[in-house]
């Protein structure tokens, strides 16, 4: 395994434990939540495969489901960003492409670049867990102060980490 | 053939995509069915572990309240027994007496904040817990036992959606369906009373005792609000619980030992529950 290889892995269980330990007892006047496991598969590699994205994102979920004892739903959810996540990328290239290795990060392409990727992709993911657990649309507009509440709280604790992770930056 | 292998493998990653949702839909619909013993939920003994742990740090900052609420509730039980024991001059039927026992438990996860909220106890079926058994809070019912692992179990909490328990209003002997909302921690909804009962807000909702698995008079909570729609054929009733969720830590879990032979006759006279 490469040496980018373990420090993935190893990333893999800290979200995982930050996750379940912290963030499952941190939710903001009842409605914001903070996922911010998914940043795990955001913020892989950008020529991830595909196949290894959804894997990765299954077992991330399926873990996080055990701890919340909501069996299937975040890995739902997850698997879903997964898919997405390379053709969203391929989608939002900058002019003169990615360069080779980048990382799918603030640092490495922007500010605004990371917003407009990370943004929609943490909406999607909140969208179809929070609706999935509803089980419907009957409590339409709750659900969706709890989407909102959360996408902020979610992006904004990932958007932080990233400005506290000493990298090369271009902004 | 080889096309069709082809056409597979160029849309593998679409196919893989696909059967890793179905596999995922398929755990969330099997998942919501009522009472069932698995072992991916946090009765398993790694998550219950790692719950017990991050549960033992929060626990330090709410110890304070936690002494009050058992020194008061050992008070109310001294109180309650010897009233008993003046009471029970000459039993009848041993049975019927010890119809119910409790056992006490630690509370290891708990969450309010979500449509479907579980709690993980640290007594298992080692300690004789089964799927369907009530749980009560030191101020009135909390739920049913979900799921069971050897050292611990699953609660459906009453603060969920697909949580219904049988409850009565104290006064007039109504009864209806408990259920819960999906908003507020603290209010439920008590459905399928009729209109010509007449609950008043401040009416005390208990356990009806119907279904065999909650004694009957375990508080639920207070009317908060009672409201008739001209053409509605049933109130629609909130209830302020009398449980606190939000501060849960510890439990008993009650052993009916009249239940089977409850529900079996019922299942002769009446047929298979659905």
């Amino acid at each position: 395994m490469s040496r980018s290889g373990i420090i993935q892995f190893v990333l893999f269980f800290v979200y995982l434990l930050v996750q379940v330990l912290v963030l499952r007892n941190l939710v903001l006047f009842n409605t914001a939540f903070c996922f911010l496991y998914i940043a795990f598969i955001l913020l892989l590699p950008i020529e991830t495969n595909t196949l290894v994205l959804m894997l990765a994102g299954f077992l991330l979920g399926f873990s996080v489901d055990v701890f919340y004892d909501s069996m299937g739903l975040h890995a739902l959810a997850t698997v879903l960003i997964a898919y997405l996540r390379n053709y969203w990328l391929s989608t939002i290239t900058p002019q003169g492409g990615y360069e080779s290795g980048a990382a799918a990060t603030l640092a490495a392409n922007g500010l605004q670049w990371f917003l407009v990727y990370s943004l929609p992709m943490v909406f999607l993911h909140h969208l179809v867990l929070f609706f999935v657990e509803a089980a419907g649309f009957t409590m339409f507009w709750y659900t969706m102060l709890k989407i909102v509440a959360s996408l902020l709280f979610t992006m904004s604790v990932i958007a932080l980490l990233q400005f506290l992770t000493p990298q090369r930056r271009r902004i | 053939m080889e096309r069709l292998i082809n056409f597979i493998y160029e849309y593998r990653a679409f196919f893989t995509f696909l059967f890793l949702e179905l596999l995922c839909a398929w755990l969330v619909i099997e998942n919501n069915q009522y009472q069932s013993t698995r072992y991916f939920n946090s009765s398993n003994q790694v998550a219950a572990q790692v719950l017990g742990f991050s549960q033992g740090v929060r626990e330090y900052f709410s110890l304070r309240t936690i002494n009050e609420d058992l020194a008061r509730e050992n008070a109310e039980l001294r109180r309650d027994l010897e009233r008993t024991r003046q009471q029970i001059s000459t039993p009848t039927d041993t049975a019927r007496i010890n119809q119910f026992d409790f056992v006490s438990a630690k509370v290891m996860a708990n969450s309010t904040n979500l449509y479907k909220n579980f709690i993980t106890i640290d007594k298992g079926s080692v300690d004789g817990l089964a799927p369907g058994m009530a749980v009560i809070g030191d101020a009135g019912a909390v739920g049913k036992v979900k799921s069971v692992s050897e050292r611990y179990a699953v609660l459906i909490s009453l603060l969920n959606v697909d949580q219904q328990i049988s409850g009565q209003i104290k006064r007039t002997s109504h009864f209806g369906t408990v259920r819960w909302d999906g908003a507020n921690m603290r209010y439920t909804t008590l459905q399928f009373i009729p209109r010509h009962a007449l609950p008043v807000v401040g009416d005390t909702i208990v356990t009806s005792g119907y279904s065999a698995v909650f004694p009957q008079g375990i508080m639920v909570g207070v009317i908060r609000e009672a409201n008739l729609k001209p053409e509605a054929p049933f109130w629609d009733i909130r209830l302020e619980l009398a449980q606190d969720f939000g501060r849960l830590a510890f439990v008993e879990v009650i052993k009916s030992k009249l239940k089977s032979e409850k529900d079996s006759l019922e299942t002769i006279t009446i047929g298979e529950p659905k």
